[in-house]
């Protein structure tokens, strides 16, 4: 039995650490600038975690099939404890977990504590039951005041987030279903949402943050790779939060000038 | 030690279908049983042990409302038509001369409260020198504090009643804005804890009137005090908080 | 309190004094345990209902046809709710808790027996308003068992957000007041009931786990039930709490000003010690089995006893991490972070001391042993993916994914369930008065840990590639499609894994009835549940109060005349 579960354990340890180790399923290629940190940051605490699974788990097993008793097995040995050994290692844990933890703290700090660098691309980001709608601010580089009693999602666009269309504010701001980014320019997202909580999450961006109704949440990221990025709705909100999908094109300065260029005009 | 089997059980050290051995008997061993009389003193001291137990829930209920109310106070809204964020907490026109004689009567409810618990408490005490034959300690006519404390206590909730009824008078309802909602939401909460504690009155004066052992009815009366001034306490906390928290 | 003699001269006549509304902490805590156990039959079947949905969404499943979306999100709600609050809250603390705390402690019965079966009828009365969820119009509520607002909070936000709703917070807050009538009776007789000799410092880590655990729960529910009464009359009375200016179904809505966040603040604040709720008799259950069968003392007694004390201080402090991607402060996150690390330490401590208790025993491989090795496992795998989750900056990829789902889990969906296996078996003969099969314990223990291995380990693969929680389906995200292989795998270990459960099922009432009848102490242990007869008399020692001369888990004792030595074993005899 102590074989057999010795057997088990390891079985179960080694197959799991296989295909952690070999990437079968792993966090697809970052393309943001934030992204080189985190990955560091994850592999290490990964080898880290990986080392004490190993170390636990085939020790467990270890010492299962060792000190099974059997007819010659020596008396148990007689102990309370060893009250250094649990300094020692009480110490060690705590060293190596909060240590871990601080380093990955100035990415945090980074990210979250600083506001945007002037001159990045605003993007309002609007979530609702169930898609997502951009809204750019045109060149005033100003908002629009909205309302939720002018909304009317089944209309799209403008009356999608409840812009009122004779306000002049309003004329250069342009709302699309698609979100175009400029590579290599950090983006200043605005977060917001008219029923529920939802969340924008670009897993090839590091980027995740709850769009909650009340507030309007402020967070900044550079994706740094040309590309179609899917967004995913994480934050539970309904029959439809499996298909809140979205997409992201991050495109060069110029298609993306472009881009912004041809949805005004279709505004006129 | 034979290890255990299925087939074979080794009962000789432990006796399968005898009694355990006794346990040993260490110096001034009794078997506990106090020949046959409940030790008052000990569930006394048990049934004040878990009102303190009780205690710490309540104020945790309440500590959480207060916090709520804190934060919803001070955290701003997002308004969307302005690009700005605003409060609206809102005002309340609080009845407080009303709620301040509610404030009186309780206080003075738990005076007569006080003096139910120490009348029980001295009653129980010469219990047993009543019990003597030919001893009698005259005809007291016991104050009817406990009766007294109900009726304030009735009064109390009646008052808060009005209070309300008051509140709504001054167009305040529960839903008019946050601050009166939690205006509701807290003096509700303590009222109904409050009755939880008239209910325990009338269950002490109940026991009365059924003749149960005065050491027992002691208990009753001993913990439906203490409970009654954490109500008082916590409606002053209350108060103060609405009144001078808003 | 009624004396071991006048409780023996009392004993309740009639079936239904004896067995409906005992005042008998053993049939009551038999009572908290098949409630546990039709609930977990419960919980099980809604999410094997879920695992087929999700890889086969248009499977007609027999007897119930189609699983709508809206319907997965239900069955999701309450596979949650109720394996939580009546399976993880219920089986560990009401049952095996209320059967063996005043045993261990030298006790006839709990500080207020009527309290006692109050408390149980009361959890039963809020079992059967969660089920009626189910049966109202529009169904059960979708909004997971963490209920965040607005869509908690809004009666059209989906189906089942109407009555179902009102009547899943009306349950919860029922279990509350369930719960604080438990944790009193347990904390009082802890303190107040313990025998002469019964010293806090020689009591079995199971009481001291059942002890930290009452007080988690006094704490902590209190604060779920207010939040609840607001949650309540956000969604009744019109008040604003929870909820801001919002749009539903083109309906603007007449709240304005609340705040989401402040549900998440005050749930999490009771959520987290919840998780530590259900996860701490466990661990007393394990330090207790592992020291009887490797015929060894726990290895730190103290050192167990102040990493649980630790754990239950800290466990209110770091409720925060639920939140990093709330919309809360960058830098509460940072402070809730490092708490959170803080608590890793003590969890840390215990595995190694677990290990320490069987490093030189000699141990024996009974059931109770087999699930208490792999609740040490389990505790491992599923702890270690905590300090991923724990660092913000790693949250943000991690948060609402399978990594998460895949964490608790291994923690709580396995190793707690672990730790109610082991105490079941290793409890077994001394409720009963038999003893379990072995042979097919042994097949159950085997299958259940590779089982549920297969199905949660790979969970921690799909969050990594990004796989959000909650999903009905993965046929709309092309990145999530790509996964459903991995996805199936889990569903066919569930499948086998669950009916692998029916083997637990038919040994445990098969046993009850036809199992060979056990001695008082089959497993040769040493603390005072074994020094009574099996079952036990109704005052638990008929009539005697046991005086206890040594501490709880003298096994190999050198110069003993048996490898072990019973608490209530004359203080000559060599120990602590």
């Amino acid at each position: 039995m102590g074989l057999a579960l010795m057997v088990v354990i390891w079985l179960i340890t080694l197959i799991s650490t296989y295909f952690f180790a070999a990437k079968t399923w792993w966090l697809p290629v970052g393309a943001a600038a934030s992204a080189e940190f985190i990955d560091k940051q994850f592999a290490l605490t990964f080898v880290i975690m990986g080392v004490v699974f190993l170390a636990a788990q085939l020790g467990l097993g270890y010492i299962v099939w060792r000190y099974r008793e059997q007819s010659s097995s020596p008396p148990s040995s007689y102990s309370h404890g060893n009250t250094n050994l649990e300094v020692v290692w009480t110490l060690l844990t705590a060293v190596l977990f909060i240590g871990l933890n601080l380093m990955g703290s100035r990415v945090w700090a980074s990210q979250r504590f600083d506001a945007a660098a002037p001159g990045a691309v605003q993007v309002e980001v609007t979530g609702m039951q169930f898609a997502w709608y951009f809204r750019y601010p045109g060149p005033d580089g100003k908002y629009a005041p909205t309302s939720v009693k002018l909304m009317d999602p089944s209309a799209g666009g403008e009356a999608a987030v409840g812009l009122n269309t004779s306000d002049p504010d309003a004329k250069d701001d342009v709302v699309t279903g698609t979100m175009y980014l400029p590579v290599d320019r950090e983006v200043d997202v605005s977060l917001r949402s008219v029923d529920v909580i939802h969340s924008f999450f670009v897993p090839s961006l590091r980027f995740k943050q709850d769009a909650v109704p009340g507030l309007n949440i402020h967070m900044h990221f550079r994706p740094t790779a040309i590309g179609e990025y899917e967004i995913a709705c994480a934050e539970l909100c309904g029959l439809g939060h499996y298909k809140m999908h979205g997409m992201v094109h991050v495109v060069s300065q110029e298609d993306f000038d472009k881009w912004l260029a041809a949805r005004e005009a279709e505004k006129q | 030690m034979a290890t255990y089997s299925t087939t074979h059980v080794d009962t000789t050290q432990l006796g399968r279908g005898g009694r355990t051995p006794d346990p040993p008997v260490l110096g001034g061993g009794d078997d506990g049983s106090n020949g046959g009389v409940p030790n008052y003193g000990q569930r006394l001291r048990r049934a004040r042990l878990g009102l303190v137990v009780l205690i710490a829930p309540i104020v945790m209920l309440f500590v959480s409302l207060t916090s709520a109310y804190i934060v919803r106070q001070g955290l701003p809204t997002f308004d969307s038509t302005t690009n700005t964020y605003v409060r609206d907490w809102g005002e309340v026109n609080l009845p407080w001369i009303l709620l301040a004689i509610n404030t009186a009567v309780l206080l003075v409810s738990s005076l007569t409260m006080e003096g139910a618990r120490r009348g029980i408490t001295r009653q129980a005490a010469l219990a047993p020198v009543r019990s003597i034959p030919g001893v009698s300690l005259g005809d007291e006519k016991a104050f009817p504090w406990l009766g007294i404390t109900v009726v304030l206590g009735l009064g109390f909730l009646l008052g808060q009643w009005l209070a309300w009824k008051e509140l709504a008078n001054r167009g305040f309802f529960i839903a008019t804005n946050p601050n009166s909602s939690f205006v509701y939401l807290l003096t509700g909460t303590h009222a109904i804890h409050l009755a939880g504690g008239i209910i325990a009155l009338l269950w002490a004066a109940a026991a009365s009137l059924r003749r149960t052992p005065v050491e027992s009815r002691r208990i009753v009366i001993d913990i439906a005090a203490w409970y009654w001034h954490f109500m008082a306490l916590l409606w002053l906390y209350v108060f103060a908080l609405l009144e001078f928290a808003r | 309190m009624a004396t071991a003699a006048t409780l023996h001269a009392h004993a309740p006549q009639g079936f239904i004094r004896k067995y409906i509304f005992s005042l008998d902490h053993k049939v009551i805590g038999i009572q908290y345990f098949f409630l546990a156990l039709t609930a977990v039959f419960v919980g099980m079947f809604l999410s094997l209902l879920m695992r087929i949905h999700m890889v086969w969404p248009t499977a007609a499943i027999p007897l119930i046809g189609e699983i709508k979306p809206e319907t997965y999100l239900s069955l999701l709600t309450m596979h949650g709710t109720i394996m939580v609050f009546f399976v993880l809250t219920t089986a560990p603390q009401g049952g095996f808790g209320n059967y063996f705390l005043p045993i261990q402690i030298g006790a006839p019965d709990m500080a207020f027996p009527v309290l006692n079966m109050l408390s149980f009828w009361t959890t039963f009365v809020a079992f059967m308003v969660m089920l009626a969820a189910f049966f109202v119009t529009g169904g059960a509520p979708l909004h997971g068992w963490t209920g965040y607002p607005p869509m908690s909070a809004v009666q059209s936000a989906g189906p089942g957000e109407g009555l179902g709703a009102d009547l899943w917070i009306t349950s919860i807050a029922i279990f509350c007041i369930a719960s604080l009538m438990g944790a009193l009776n347990f904390i009082t007789t802890t303190l107040d009931l313990r025998a002469k000799g019964m010293t806090l410092m020689r009591m079995p880590l199971t009481v001291w786990s059942w002890f930290i655990t009452a007080i988690l729960g006094l704490l902590a529910f209190g604060v779920l039930l207010s939040a609840g009464i607001l949650l309540l009359m956000d969604r009744n009375l019109g008040t604003s709490f929870y909820v801001p200016l919002i749009v539903v179904n083109g309906q603007v809505l007449g709240h304005k000003g609340g705040s989401p966040l402040l549900w998440q603040h005050l749930f999490w604040f009771f959520g987290h010690p919840e998780v530590y709720i259900a996860i701490l008799p466990g661990m007393g259950v394990a330090s207790q089995v592992l020291s009887t069968f490797s015929r060894k003392p726990i290895f730190g007694y103290r050192a167990m006893v102040y990493a649980m004390l630790s754990i239950g201080f800290f466990g209110f402090m770091v409720w925060g991490h639920h939140m990093f991607m709330s919309g809360m402060s960058p830098y509460s996150a940072f402070a809730f972070s490092i708490l959170t690390m803080c608590i890793g330490v003590p969890s840390a401590i215990k595995t190694f001391n677990w290990l320490g208790t069987m490093w030189k025993g000699r141990i024996r491989f009974h059931t109770p042993m087999l699930y208490a090795i792999g609740f040490v496992s389990l505790f491992v795998s599923g702890g270690l993916s905590g300090p991923f989750l724990a660092q913000p900056v790693l949250d943000i990829q991690l948060h609402d994914t399978y990594f998460v789902v895949g964490h608790f889990h291994l923690i709580m969906g396995v190793a707690a369930i672990f730790g109610i296996f082991a105490a079941t078996y290793y409890w077994f003969p001394k409720m009963f008065g038999r003893m379990m099969n072995e042979t097919w314990g042994r097949i159950h223990f085997f299958i259940t840990l590779a089982g549920t291995y297969a199905i949660f380990m790979p969970m921690h693969y799909l969050g990594m590639a990004g796989q959000t929680r909650r999903y009905s389906q993965f046929t709309e995200v092309a990145y999530q499609t790509k996964l459903l292989p991995l996805q199936t795998f889990m569903t066919y270990a569930a499948i086998i894994t669950i009916a692998a459960q029916f083997i637990f099922v038919i040994n445990l009432f098969w046993s009850m009835f036809k199992g060979p009848k056990a001695s008082d102490n089959p497993w040769e242990c040493t603390t005072l549940e074994w020094t009574t007869t099996t079952p036990p008399p109704h005052d638990n020692f008929g009539g005697h109060t046991p005086v206890v001369n040594h501490g709880p888990y003298e096994y190999g004792v050198p110069g003993a005349a048996r490898d072990y030595v019973m608490q209530n074993d004359p203080a000559t005899a060599p120990a602590h």
